[in-house]
């Protein structure tokens, strides 16, 4: 979708601001936020493209005014909400909480080190072949869908590079909206400054796109 | 150097306000039996004191020092930052870049806040705000001069989108005057910047 969350390229948000000796949590609800997606994750609630698209739905000014682990909180009340792992009157208090229908997988401080370790990784189990080769000149789709995608506004209809072929992975496009992996290659297309931004620099953006993101010049 | 502030003023809500909103969440999921408070503390735990860009400073520092490693790193980063006992969640798939005397390479995700946690640990806020995300593709130069970074108008500045679940780090150039040092004194060199990109290694008798 054309979202808030889409950033790349905007003008107008001002110099980067750092923090000297930036503690890693801000606040201490943050840090009841932040395990919460492990925990969550691990219990099969959603998948990190169903909670990125979440995020990516928020009403705009709400996004922009708002920080990462509210972002994150937005999505666990949201998705948790769609899929009716909770109710509304559960969350506000009205209404008595009921212990889940289904067997669920809670994560649980044994598995904790095992889980952190191992990821989940979202590379294809079976190999899948790509239409492209590191070398060739490959040009974006003018996509515009109003569902998830990971192809960046700023880099649609343009003309890049392959420079890694990565590997096949699970397409998020499909994954954020229940219709499964559909793994596909992933390559970082390497665009040139004069392409995406029109100006003369030796710069350039390498962006991992997904195959069908992506025609032959 | 970049622009520092004390205050952030990163929430839309009192703090108060959020914290009353996350109880909820929070004794709801353990009421109804979905989630282990008790796991949930050994993450943080993990996030605070066990991963962080430490470990990146040991994998740049190994490839400096042995160079069947680094060649390792290029060819399969994954497996090689792995030997050192780092991998897992937002690490899974790593890609390392090498820093050259042509390129310069720098990290961003402009899409959502995607960082190698197991070896860089949680991004600063900045990495995750809207000016670093917006303009580092578009501008880098202006970004990377705010971090007092300029870089030679010849050489190229190569911004990495990780739109994808590939996480990448990069290899910063080996600082000059370091010839004949161990691997332990190496790390001392590595910042986390310099493996964003948006910073170089500090420079011998800089580094204590």
């Amino acid at each position: 979708m054309n979202g808030v969350h889409d950033l790349g390229g905007m003008h107008g948000f001002g110099p980067v601001l750092t923090e000297e000796n930036e503690p890693i949590f801000h606040h201490d609800w943050e840090r009841r936020v932040f395990p919460l997606f492990a925990s969550l994750f691990v219990g099969g609630h959603f998948n990190v493209d169903e909670f990125r698209h979440s995020i990516e739905r928020m009403e705009p000014a709400e996004y922009l005014q708002s920080s990462y682990y509210e972002h994150w909180l937005h999505a666990f009340e949201n998705l948790l909400l769609e899929k009716g792992v909770i109710s509304t009157g559960e969350l506000q208090g009205t209404a008595k909480p009921t212990p889940p229908t289904q067997p669920v997988t809670v994560l649980t401080p044994d598995i904790v080190e095992t889980v952190v370790l191992g990821g989940a990784s979202s590379r294809a189990k079976e190999p899948v072949s790509g239409r492209f080769r590191v070398g060739d000149r490959v040009r974006t789709k003018n996509l515009n869908p109003t569902t998830h995608t990971r192809l960046p506004r700023y880099a649609r209809g343009k003309v890049g590079t392959i420079e890694i072929a990565h590997g096949a992975f699970a397409t998020p496009d499909t994954m954020a909206h229940g219709l499964g992996e559909q793994p596909q290659q992933v390559y970082a297309v390497r665009f040139s400054a004069t392409e995406l931004w029109g100006v003369a620099r030796p710069d350039s953006v390498c962006i991992d796109l997904w195959d069908n993101y992506l025609e032959a010049v | 150097m970049s622009h520092t502030h004390e205050h952030h003023h990163d929430h839309t809500e009192p703090p108060e306000a959020i914290a009353l909103r996350v109880k909820a969440l929070e004794s709801l999921l353990i009421e109804k039996g979905l989630v282990d408070p008790t796991a949930m503390d050994a993450l943080v735990d993990t996030y605070q004191h066990k991963v962080g860009p430490r470990n990146g400073a040991q994998v740049v520092a190994k490839a400096w020092f042995d160079p069947d490693y680094k060649h390792r790193l290029l060819e399969d980063a994954t497996a090689a930052i792995a030997e050192l006992g780092f991998s897992g969640v937002q690490g899974e798939d790593m890609v390392v870049v090498e820093n050259t005397a042509t390129v310069h390479n720098v990290t961003v995700c402009t899409l959502c806040s995607c960082y190698p946690w197991p070896t860089l640990g949680l991004p600063p806020v900045w990495y995750k705000s809207a000016p670093y995300r917006s303009r580092i593709v578009i501008d880098p130069r202006s970004v990377l001069a705010e971090f007092g970074l300029i870089i030679p108008d010849d050489k190229e500045v190569r911004v990495w989108d990780s739109s994808a679940e590939l996480r990448y780090l990069v290899l910063p150039e080996r600082p000059a005057g370091t010839d004949g040092w161990s691997e332990e004194r190496l790390i001392e060199l590595v910042t986390r910047d310099a493996m964003i990109g948006t910073g170089l290694p500090k420079t011998p008798g800089d580094e204590a």
